[in-house]
């Protein structure tokens, strides 16, 4: 223990004698080399925002039915239009970014905790542990993320927990093998060797040594996954199979009334697609550049 | 090769036990029994009827025993009775299997043609501003919803054009453009969102090769660059992209669900969410197993081709 992994050739910064470049120095780098992932982080942090403060963006209450307003064109009173109950449309787009982002969040955070723990544990075990669940997680991975969602969801029955966990199941195995691949390499290395030399156990090098060097591989897991679970979750609430009302959700909002009076009102399928895609786009260019950024396998590539 | 086919099939008939084995599961964890859910809308139901329902559809026997005859009756090609038709399921799907195979051709035909052109222009002119816009349409693709992209094309179709594709199926003979408009549209929504993940693993691919010593030997020979981009480069790119068009098959099963149904096409994946939301289990089931069978047949053979392709894989681990 009492050996200080950094001097064996830990992968840190202190190493090199300078001292750590700040955030806001970080961040002003990132922008300038990746404007597109940039751009992509402004979306996410306005998305975010405008969840968060849901209540002070809206103008009006996002639920409420007004028969004298019903399918509106976007005008001064209502700026995207209101659907066939009146309810106002874009009160509902910003609401619905919430609901979109906590069941995105919470099931990737979800899928990927549980899946992030499979694939160092199996990694660092390796042989036949390793073997056997990279073959259960094949299992899980074989079937199409929509497909296992939808059954899962439709079993479970609709409500925002079940919509949570159908969505972060499927990711448990792809968080798995991310996380494996990077543990298999830092497993070798030279600080890993003179830990166990000393004799920490297993469960603390795994935890304190490996883990905190998978976190580039992690962080850029989560951005890519919590587009794919936006968009998931989107899908399922537009087939009926996700986040039951009143809670006005971009899936949803496409589903019940868009398609019946899309000739008529085309901003009610206009602009929840629209909320969906941006969401779904930010998190792909913010995940692209993270992986360039913090991924030194595809530096380059 | 030989023990490399037994190796990759073996493992092919594993994951499917595996997986027949959660689908059995999943569907059980559905709150409350098939019975109650077939007569939820029925009204009251005695206690002497229900006993006889359970006992025709075999859900009085342990979950061992109803577990193993489905996987027997799955395999002799059994699909089971649907409740909402009350007929044999495959008497059902079979109708519906050349609008979904069609469709699903269509659409990787759109990601290919689409993803590997711009995957290379991308790659072979990293870093302009053409590299930057293709890489932005192909990450749109990505991002937005197949069921919204096909919205907005009828949309489009019906405020621009006056016109509204047809609402309910059309033969190819009996009139085969709006067969072929029917099919194309939503093929074109499913492709441009599949072609997004074909173009990044071709550039990718391709910028790796185009570093090697070989590409270099070419071109200060005064070899062409196309020559030596669409002849030499892609060749040895090509690999992980059969890979990744087979990894597709999977994926695009999840668009057709949703577009299938934007476009009133009578496929099988239009008919999975029919029966997911009318509850016709034994039907989700079987369908959902089925898909499992397709998808690890296609991914069986794109092991296949892969050690085909390149003699290394055979050897190799």
């Amino acid at each position: 223990m009492a050996v200080n992994p950094v001097a064996l050739g830990a992968p840190t910064e202190a190493r090199t004698g300078r001292p750590r470049p700040g955030a806001l120095t970080i961040l002003g780098r990132f922008i300038r080399k990746k404007p597109l992932g940039a751009a992509g982080g402004l979306i996410i942090l306005i998305i975010t925002l405008t969840a968060v403060f849901a209540e002070l963006v809206a103008t009006y209450d996002p639920i409420a039915t007004d028969a004298s307003q019903t399918l509106a064109s976007p005008s001064a009173d209502h700026w995207l239009g209101s659907d066939h109950l009146g309810r106002d449309v874009y009160s509902r787009v910003v609401h619905g970014a919430r609901v979109s982002l906590i069941v995105g969040l919470a099931s990737t955070l979800m899928g990927s905790f549980f899946g992030g723990i499979i694939g160092l544990l199996s990694g660092y075990a390796g042989g036949k542990t390793d073997l056997i669940t990279q073959r259960v997680l094949d299992i899980f991975q074989g079937l199409p993320l929509l497909v296992l969602a939808m059954v899962m969801s439709a079993a479970l029955g609709p409500s925002i927990q079940n919509v949570v966990i159908a969505i972060s199941i499927p990711i448990i195995p792809r968080a798995a093998r991310v996380i494996r691949s990077s543990v298999l390499s830092i497993r070798e290395m030279q600080y890993i060797e003179a830990a166990r030399a000393v004799g920490v156990r297993h469960l603390r090098i795994a935890f304190r040594h490996i883990l905190p060097n998978t976190m580039g591989p992690f962080i850029v897991l989560m951005t890519a996954q919590l587009g794919s679970a936006i968009l998931v979750e989107a899908t399922l609430s537009f087939l009926g199979l996700g986040v039951p009302e009143p809670y006005p959700s971009w899936g949803r909002m496409l589903s019940v009334s868009a398609a019946e009076y899309a000739q008529k009102a085309p901003h009610l399928v206009i602009f929840p697609g629209l909320a969906i895609s941006l969401a779904v786009f930010g998190s792909n260019l913010l995940g692209d550049a993270l992986r360039d950024t913090l991924d030194p396998r595809l530096r380059g590539a | 090769m030989k023990s490399y086919v037994a190796q990759r099939l073996g493992i092919a008939v594993l994951t499917l036990l595996g997986m027949s084995v959660v689908i059995f599961v999943l569907l059980r964890l559905a709150p409350g029994d098939i019975v109650d859910i077939l007569f939820s809308t029925g009204g009251y139901v005695n206690n002497e009827e229900r006993q006889a329902i359970m006992k025709e559809l075999g859900i009085d026997k342990p979950l061992v025993t109803q577990y193993f005859e489905w996987l027997r009756n799955f395999m002799v090609g059994d699909l089971g009775k649907s409740y909402r038709y009350d007929q044999p399921a495959w008497d059902i799907i079979r109708p519906l299997l050349p609008v979904t195979l069609e469709l699903a051709a269509l659409s990787i035909i759109v990601a290919v043609c689409l993803g590997v052109p711009t995957g290379v222009i991308s790659a072979v002119r990293q870093d302009t501003g053409l590299d930057y816009a293709l890489r932005v349409f192909s990450l749109a693709g990505l991002s937005m919803p197949a069921f919204w992209l096909g919205m907005v094309i009828i949309l489009a179709l019906v405020t621009w054009l006056q016109w509204i594709p047809p609402v309910t199926y059309v033969g190819p003979r009996e009139n085969f453009w709006l067969h072929a408009v029917q099919f194309g549209l939503p093929a074109l929504a499913v492709g441009y969102r599949s072609s997004a993940l074909i173009m990044r693993i071709t550039r990718s691919a391709l910028l790796e090769v185009m570093r090697e010593d070989y590409i270099r030997t070419a071109l200060a020979k005064g070899q062409s660059e196309r020559v030596v981009i669409w002849r030499h480069a892609l060749k040895n790119a090509i690999l992980p992209v059969v890979t990744v068009i087979g990894i597709e098959f999977a994926f695009l099963i999840g668009g057709l669900v949703v577009t299938e149904n934007v476009f009133n096409l009578p496929g099988v994946a239009r008919f999975l969410v029919q029966a997911i939301l009318w509850r016709d289990y034994p039907i989700v089931q079987n369908l959902v197993m089925f898909i499992a069978v397709v998808v690890i047949l296609s991914n069986l053979f794109v092991d296949m081709l892969y050690g085909f392709l390149d003699p290394r894989v055979r050897y190799g681990s």
